[in-house]
């Protein structure tokens, strides 16, 4: 059966999008072909930064007959009846039609109509130019004298020709024909850019790659990818080095490339001074080129992989001494950033005051640079306030948050204010996603702590879900402090996320404060926390507002005039509140419950993404607010609940409980809600009650307060275990006592029994909230 | 090897000063209009009027044209070997872009003196967007071994307006293009004029004074106050000016009378941005709603050129 070949040969495609890219059109030619009943042997699609191709191998020459019936009217119906269901069915006559019986309806016409098959070549020449025009590309552009006109083809870069055939192996293809936007399809293709750059004519799959091989041009990334792994290994181990290998780096060079040829270059020695996080980041980001390891030591070595994608006439000297110009060029700028990090700031006289607030060493570099972010007032949020205040808010909360996690105060509110300074430095300035870890650097190049120089880089993390979670206690109290102060901070000024807008990552901070808790065990009551920077955020907020309307003209403005006022007199009072602390005032409660609420909702998140039961939160959060703050124990208790349903006592108590709130339920509706309330009459049920009635009586009695006290000792297994005793009473109570007894006085009080049962579940969690 | 150096002040490969005249005879040859630097400070060719402005409406346009570019934040005291606050763009503009543009851009590289044999050109991916200009493109920087020699774009958005038909931009980094011809490391040693001996004049004679300066006034000390002024200044006077020159109601003529001088004022509040940027005194949090208020004026602007006859309207 014959092959589909298609090639969409356009400027070069950004090397990331190129795999999506051809498994895109994969799929949608397929499908399309599949959708008209042209089935097929097997497809692969390929991809170099030049062309996405396909191959579609054994599809039929022809889709499948498609038979429809259609029925007419009955044998003998009147004419005009007969006439219609001809002229639909598209029939000459009633010879064309079938008799159909049916033992009730009697005889009928029916029309059996056969479509032929589409031709397949009919078929691709109608998908493809579909599946150019609507491509998924997630950037495309216009370009030429066609995009003077608004519906012009977008495509990622411009697209220049279109290669398809179809044909069987043995016979000469056929080109199949059609248009997209002036390109006409054919059965040309060109080799690489440089090496072979005119055209070829192309009949199907096996000679189109064996005659691209020839151009220079491996279609496929796989196999591009390989070359390249196996050469520079290669390359390094002749050297006597590895190869730090980088699958990302790997997969997009492959992209950059139509014939891989894989050089070695090297760099100066006096360059691997430069740390080697720091040296990678720009041999990678800006070169993309791999750095090599000597494998006795570990360091990095000063030689480093390029991929080239030309054969030159010289053997590559000139492309390897090029890319050692750009790579020594690019690590001077590196050295430089980073010899001026290691040194004293010219103008330090101006940074005394800012040193002073911070209680800074201004004889350290680091030190340094947060006295100049303190004194240029870099701000954090125009509506939050600067950095400095932010580090301040954070260097006090961290010192508070110390005791709680294990971590000397003085060495959490060091490393607090030390967590930004190296934002204002060279390097990070160059290369930001070196931020945290060359504060380290710095920081223990100035000789600090080694907690202190670990938070540093660790009070970022965890970064999202897949990230490690510090354990340092330093660094868990400045990487609390900081996600808190952040949470805090965007609640104070009410910049919620919403929707899919989240520009500040706040529900990745708040997945960060879970974790931290969570997977270091720590106990923490947020809200009597978060109250003071809440506060400290607001001071802030307040002052980075005043700062906006305090010149003249806004103090006199009819609009900003009240407000300044208003501002001022807030601050006064923000600022007592400040001084004497004490308990969220009425202003701020509902803020920081619905702080709180958001947390519980991240951690519901959390826990359905690990499969866990996301419902026991709302069960174990209940109605109650009391403990309702301290992640860790949620977490345990969802633990423990879910543990305790899955085994058959808890399954089966669950079944009692909702029974017994069901009943309760439709009583209660009759006699009113808290008429059940208060304790059964145990002289009641020992004069007139069952055996049954007893027993559950005996068993409230025994558990409920088993089950309060372990709550109460936060031993929640314990718990469980004291409301597993209560399984066989229920079990038996529900199945000899007849709930709504014909004498009221039995009946209220069974129902009263029943109650307690609510109430005895109800210490441990709402069972009401439990899914399922 | 070759004996003494010879004087060659229209080589290419040997003197910045030939780079340029080659690059300019070279598109000059391909029917571009051979403009002159814009006479105002901008950070990149693009802001030129030639680019910015003609690039909107239906008009054909090609030109090429060298601009001084001055990026405060990229002086290092003319100690970097290869960063400046103040450099040479050469800039290409074809509307529409022609279809074979990669081509044209290789010959020129070919017409400089890069051997394609020999050197490794390529395209990768660099999508261009001027936040500041509310414009984007696609395209890429062009690498010859490893480095970025220019930057390849086709615009499709410029000034908040869709761009028909699209433009195609080249942007030559010139010094950087040298160093790598001479076979030199260090901008300051470019053979500036092509001569030797005595005659020689390096890029570092002609500017690594200029440089030394500049960065000490653009990190030390520019007046930030007076910075923050002439920014506000400029945004007053490019809505006065943009306000001034719509057309009155009921007006015979539509069009626009003020649209280049506004964009003037555009383009003067966003070198105070850049400066201002470089004195670090604008967080990262403001400088997002400082590019906002230049990206509002360079929208106006647009929208006024499209209502010019450079912009289309009748």
């Amino acid at each position: 059966m014959p092959d589909l070949l298609l090639e969409l040969f356009s400027e070069e495609i950004p090397a990331r999008m190129q795999r999506k890219a051809a498994d895109d059109l994969k799929k949608l030619v397929t499908d399309a072909l599949v959708e008209r009943g042209l089935v097929y042997e097997g497809a692969r699609a390929f991809a170099t930064p030049r062309r996405l191709a396909l191959h579609i191998a054994e599809l039929p020459v022809r889709g499948r007959v498609i038979r429809e019936e259609r029925k007419g009217p009955r044998v003998g119906a009147p004419d005009a009846a007969v006439q219609g269901f001809l002229k639909a069915a598209g029939l000459a006559s009633l010879d064309q039609a079938t008799i159909v019986s049916d033992p009730k309806k009697g005889d009928s016409y029916v029309a059996i109509i056969e479509k032929p098959g589409q031709e397949t070549v009919a078929a691709i020449a109608e998908i493809v130019p579909q599946v150019i025009r609507s491509f998924p590309w997630p950037k495309s552009m216009r370009w030429g004298q066609a995009s003077a006109a608004g519906a012009s083809l977008r495509w990622v870069r411009p697209l220049h020709s279109i290669l398809c055939t179809f044909g069987p192996e043995t016979e000469e293809p056929e080109v199949v024909r059609f248009e997209v936007d002036g390109i006409a399809s054919g059965s040309t293709t060109y080799g690489h850019r440089f090496h072979a750059p005119q055209a070829i004519t192309v009949r199907r799959f096996d000679d189109y790659v064996a005659h691209l091989e020839k151009a220079k041009v491996v279609l496929d990334p796989d196999r591009r990818k390989e070359i390249i792994l196996t050469d520079a290994r290669n390359l390094a181990f002749a050297q006597g080095l590895d190869l730090v290998e980088d699958e990302g780096l790997l997969e997009e060079v492959a992209g950059l490339v139509e014939w891989p040829v894989v050089l070695m270059g090297a760099f100066e020695e006096r360059f691997l001074e430069i740390p080697g996080e720091a040296i990678r980041a720009t041999i990678r980001a800006n070169q993309k080129c791999f750095v090599l390891r000597d494998p006795a030591t570990g360091a990095l070595a000063n030689k480093f992989i390029l991929v080239s994608n030309l054969n030159a006439s010289d053997g590559g000297s000139a492309i390897v001494a090029g890319n050692g110009r750009v790579v020594r060029a690019r690590l001077s700028d590196a050295a430089y950033f980073f010899a001026t990090d290691k040194g004293s700031l010219p103008d330090l006289d101006t940074f005394r005051d800012s040193a002073g607030k911070l209680g800074l060493d201004l004889a350290k570099p680091l030190d340094q640079r947060m006295a100049k972010l303190d004194k240029l007032g870099v701000v954090f949020h125009a509506k939050l306030g600067t950095q400095s205040e932010r580090v301040q808010r954070i260097a006090a909360l961290a010192r508070e948050l110390a005791p709680i996690v294990g971590a000397a105060p003085d060495l959490a509110e060091r490393a607090a204010k030390l967590a930004k300074a190296d934002l204002p430095t060279e390097m990070v300035g160059e290369f930001p996603e070196l931020q945290g870890l060359m504060g380290r650097k710095y920081a223990e190049l100035q000789g600090e702590n080694p907690s202190v120089a670990a938070a540093i880089e660790e009070h970022y993390k965890p970064l999202g879900p897949s990230d490690r979670v510090p354990t340092d206690p330093v660094s868990v109290a400045v990487a609390l402090a900081d996600k808190l102060d952040t949470l805090v901070g965007f609640w104070a000024i009410d910049e919620k996320p919403t929707g899919s807008k989240d520009p500040y990552a706040l529900r990745r901070a708040a997945l960060g404060v879970i974790r931290l808790v969570v997977e270091n065990g720590v106990r923490l009551g947020l809200l009597n926390r978060l109250v003071h920077p809440l506060r400290f955020s607001r001071v802030h907020a307040n002052v980075a507002e005043q700062r906006i309307l305090s010149t003249a003209a806004a103090k006199q403005n009819p609009v900003t005039g009240p407000r300044y006022a208003a501002l001022s007199k807030e601050a006064t009072e923000l600022g007592s509140r400040l001084r004497f602390g004490a308990a969220a005032q009425a202003d701020e409660a509902p803020l920081l419950a619905d702080l709180l609420a958001f947390f519980h909702d991240r951690l519901k998140v959390v826990l359905r993404d690990q499969g866990a039961r996301y419902d026991l939160v709302d069960a174990v959060l209940g109605e109650s607010t009391s403990n309702n703050d301290d992640l860790l124990l949620i977490v345990r208790r969802v633990d423990a609940l879910s543990r305790f349903l899955d085994t058959v006592d808890g399954a089966n108590l669950l079944t009692g409980y909702r029974r017994a709130a069901n009943i309760l339920k439709a009583e209660e509706k009759k006699d009113g809600e808290g008429t059940f309330a208060g304790a059964a009459d145990l002289q009641l049920i020992a004069d007139a009650g069952l055996i049954e009635e007893k027993g559950l009586a005996v068993a409230l009695a025994q558990a409920t307060p088993k089950a309060g006290a372990a709550v109460a000792k936060e031993d929640f297994e314990g718990a469980m275990a004291a409301l597993a005793e209560l399984r066989p009473a229920v079990d038996a109570f529900f199945d000899k006592v007849t709930v709504n007894d014909p004498d009221p006085g039995l009946r209220a009080n069974r129902l009263k029994l029943l109650n307690q049962l609510r109430e005895a579940t109800r210490a441990v969690a709402d069972f009401s909230r439990i899914a399922g | 090897m070759a004996g003494a150096p010879v004087s060659d002040p229209m080589n290419p490969t040997r003197s910045f000063q030939g780079l340029l005249l080659t690059l300019q005879r070279f598109w000059a040859e391909r029917g571009c209009v051979v403009l002159q630097p814009y006479d105002m400070e901008v950070g990149a060719g693009t802001f030129h009027p030639a680019t910015t402005l003609r690039a909107l409406g239906p008009k054909s346009w090609k030109a090429a044209y060298i601009q001084p570019s001055r990026r405060p934040k990229d002086g290092r005291y003319g100690e970097n070997p290869n960063r400046l606050q103040h450099y040479y763009q050469f800039q290409v503009i074809l509307k529409p872009s022609p279809p074979d543009l990669q081509q044209l851009y290789l010959d020129s590289l070919q017409a400089i003196g890069v051997d394609m044999g020999l050197h490794d050109i390529r395209f990768v991916e660099d999508d261009w967007e001027s936040p500041t200009l509310g414009a984007w493109g696609l395209g890429w920087e062009c690498w010859c071994d490893g480095m970025e020699v220019s930057q390849f774009t086709y615009f499709q958005q410029v000034a908040g307006v869709e761009c028909a038909p699209v433009a195609g931009e080249l942007t030559y980094g010139l010094e950087r293009l040298a160093c790598y011809l001479q076979g030199v490391d260090r901008i300051m040693d470019l053979n500036f004029n092509g001569l030797e001996g005595e005659d020689r004049v390096s890029y570092g004679d002609v500017f690594l004074q200029a440089e030394q300066e500049f960065s000490r006034y653009n990190f030390e000390h520019a007046d930030t106050a007076m910075l923050f002024r002439h920014f506000n200044d400029a945004e007053a006077e490019c809505r006065a000016l943009l306000a001034a020159g719509e057309a009155g109601e009921g007006a015979n003529d539509a069009r626009h009378s003020l649209a280049l001088p506004a964009y003037d004022q555009c383009i003067k509040a966003s070198h105070m941005f850049n400066l201002l940027d470089a004195r670090g005194v604008i967080s990262v949090t403001e400088r997002q709603s400082y590019i906002l208020r230049v990206r509002e004026l360079s929208k106006a602007c647009g929208a006024a050129w499209l209502k010019t006859a450079g912009g289309g309207a009748n």
